[in-house]
């Protein structure tokens, strides 16, 4: 396998001869078969993505008042948005959240990833199947389960610190749910990355390391040196697939709140808002307006995220 | 497991196994994190509420396990609506699942494979789209869904399931890569009209790339909670995770109807991860390489 661009692969170039007029009905019979291959996800991507998507922004152009109906407001829900306490400081903390959590989790998942790498042994393997099976348990539950853990009456921890007297802090109230919700997501989310990471790294041809170790290349110069910027595109597409997840942070927080004593308010993050205002105040167009501003704000981060790494030549190129 | 790495024992090796206890230690404490809160949950589904709330500790069985009692419980309560959810959730990781695969799997052929006026810019459409925030698609749905009647039946959870623009990308890169062109023309000149042609000389080819995304899509669709959330309020059609959710929040607020509804909660988080792990340990060998797909282009 090559290391192409991480998005686009090369377009293969076909000299232009001359065609005869068979040949060129055999090209637009194929370009026509093509289309009939792709037809199938054009449809859904038109009924599910571009339709929602144009429908929304339809409603959010709209206000719905008691007394005035509904009426065309161009962009008064997103100057309302942008200037919501609610939604900005949703949007203050996923992106706080993300600027915590993601390095954390890279971290966590390119160390795991190497060490495994670089081991062969029976427990290795059994670590990277249990490393990774948070994966295969539903983020509900996930979050159900560190929410019993948590918990000062069934959880370990209460028990923990009444042994040495002390009153076990509650992980979910406001001053901790921050370090909290950093926990359940990290357990969730690590091992997936942890092997993508690992099979980008176990595709690397292991001569490569002959050659540094004859040079006198330590471990840690091979792992730091040769094997990160191989996998730098794995670690590029991580980064961006955590960032948009973060960013769109609902699971968690939705399950936990309940039991979170207040810790976790309803417009806590940008999609529990929007959440909340359509189902519990059923403001749709409102709702609809909250969510594509939280679009926006992905593509902006987004967009902010490729081009830092980008610029930077010596990581992530 | 993977038969990628042969432990070769050479004198070299032997040597360096006494320098692996600090990675090893490492490794140890990351598998004690991971396991605790299945530990917690696989201890605390054998006992009762009482052995939940009082209990000789959080981390260690009670005297008396109530493990069948509890699955029991589990199976009977409310009318057996666990069973219900868990045959929901079968339902639409199933069928979103395969429905998504089969549309990826012909979109990812046809785009690798076919040179036509448009491929580029709906290529790089779908590539944007990657990045929309899927779940700020949810309320649109939901809205469109409820003028057009749809929300509250199955079809609201599966048919936006089948939208998966990322998997029509891994199945791209992986046909560029594992079918050449030079086999579908040799079938073309041998007769073979296009579809049999994919069906028979290309698909097999796809194997492990459609085994992939046939797993990853069915894990999406198995684990989703805002989507379900968000169309459906007859719990009757509840995949495991809203139903769970639901749990949660009616013994949060004491609304169980006399009925403790943690042990449940509990035993009923167990019973539906392990579908899951099942389908995850017994396909490994497919997901582990597949998963390097679009890590490596």
């Amino acid at each position: 396998m090559t290391s192409a661009p991480a998005i686009a692969s090369p377009r293969r170039r076909t000299p232009r001869v001359p065609l005869s007029s068979t040949q060129r009905a055999a090209q637009r019979r194929r370009a026509a078969i093509g289309w009939l291959f792709i037809a199938p996800f054009g449809v859904v991507f038109l009924l599910f993505l571009v339709a929602p998507l144009a429908y929304a922004l339809g409603l959010s152009l709209f206000t719905k008042g008691l007394a005035t109906g509904t009426e065309f407001a161009w962009f008064a829900n997103y100057i309302q948005a942008f200037t919501d306490p609610s939604f900005l400081r949703g949007v203050g903390f996923v992106v706080t959240f993300s600027l915590v959590l993601i390095p954390i989790q890279m971290a966590l998942s390119l160390g795991v990833a190497l060490v495994l790498d670089a081991l062969t042994s029976r427990f290795a393997r059994f670590s990277r199947l249990v490393i990774f099976l948070p994966y295969a348990i539903p983020a509900v539950i996930g979050a159900i389960m560190w929410g019993f853990l948590y918990s000062p009456t069934f959880g370990p921890l209460g028990q923990l610190f009444g042994l040495i007297g002390q009153q076990a802090p509650f992980l979910l109230d406001a001053d901790h749910v921050f370090g909290g919700l950093i926990n359940v997501v990290t357990w969730q989310w690590a091992g997936y990355y942890m092997i993508i990471i690992y099979a980008a790294l176990q595709g690397i041809d292991p001569s490569i390391y002959e050659a540094a170790r004859i040079d006198g290349a330590s471990s840690w110069q091979v792992a730091l040196r040769i094997k990160v910027p191989l996998v730098s595109n794995a670690l590029l597409l991580i980064l961006v697939f955590a960032l948009i997840g973060t960013l769109q942070f609902f699971t968690e927080p939705a399950v936990l709140r309940p039991i979170s004593n207040g810790g976790i308010t309803p417009d806590f993050t940008p999609n529990l808002y929007a959440y909340t205002t359509a189902f519990s105040y059923a403001q749709f167009n409102y709702a609809s307006a909250i969510s594509f501003a939280l679009g926006i704000v992905v593509f902006i981060c987004v967009y902010i995220f490729l081009f830092a790494t980008r610029k930077r030549g010596s990581f992530l190129s | 497991m993977t038969t990628l790495s042969t432990p070769a024992v050479t004198p070299m090796r032997r040597r360096r196994t006494n320098r692996n206890i600090v990675p090893h230690l490492f490794l140890g404490v990351l598998v004690v994190y991971f396991l605790i809160p299945l530990w917690w949950m696989i201890i605390n589904s054998s006992k009762d509420a009482a052995g939940l709330f009082g209990g000789t500790g959080a981390m260690w069985f009670a005297k008396d396990i109530n493990f069948l009692g509890n699955l029991q419980d589990l199976f009977t309560y409310n009318g057996g609506i666990y069973l219900h959810w868990l045959g929901n959730s079968a339902l639409y990781a199933i069928v979103g699942g395969v429905g998504s695969t089969a549309i990826a799997v012909l979109a990812g052929y046809g785009f690798a494979k076919f040179r036509f006026r448009g491929r580029n810019l709906s290529f790089a459409l779908l590539l944007g789209s990657v990045m929309v925030p899927l779940t700020a698609l949810v309320i649109p749905t939901f809205i469109l869904f409820a003028n057009l009647h749809l929300t509250d039946t199955i079809w609201a959870v599966i048919l936006p399931s089948l939208l998966n623009p990322f998997g029509v990308y891994l199945m791209r890169v992986y046909a560029g890569d594992a079918v050449p062109d030079e086999l579908l023309d040799a079938a073309r000149v041998d007769g073979a009209g296009e579809f049999r042609t994919f069906a028979q000389v290309a698909l097999p080819l796809m194997r492990p790339a459609v085994v992939t995304v046939l797993l990853l899509s069915m894990v999406a669709t198995w684990n989703n909670y805002f989507l379900p959330l968000a169309m459906l309020s007859d719990n009757g059609l509840f995949p495991v995770t809203v139903g769970l959710g639901l749990w949660q929040s009616l013994a949060s607020a004491n609304n169980g109807g006399g009925h403790s509804l943690w042990s449940l909660i509990v035993i009923g988080s167990l019973v539906s991860i392990i579908p899951l792990i099942i389908a995850f340990l017994s396909l490994q060998k497919y997901w582990q390489g597949g998963l390097s797909i679009g890590s490596l282009k």
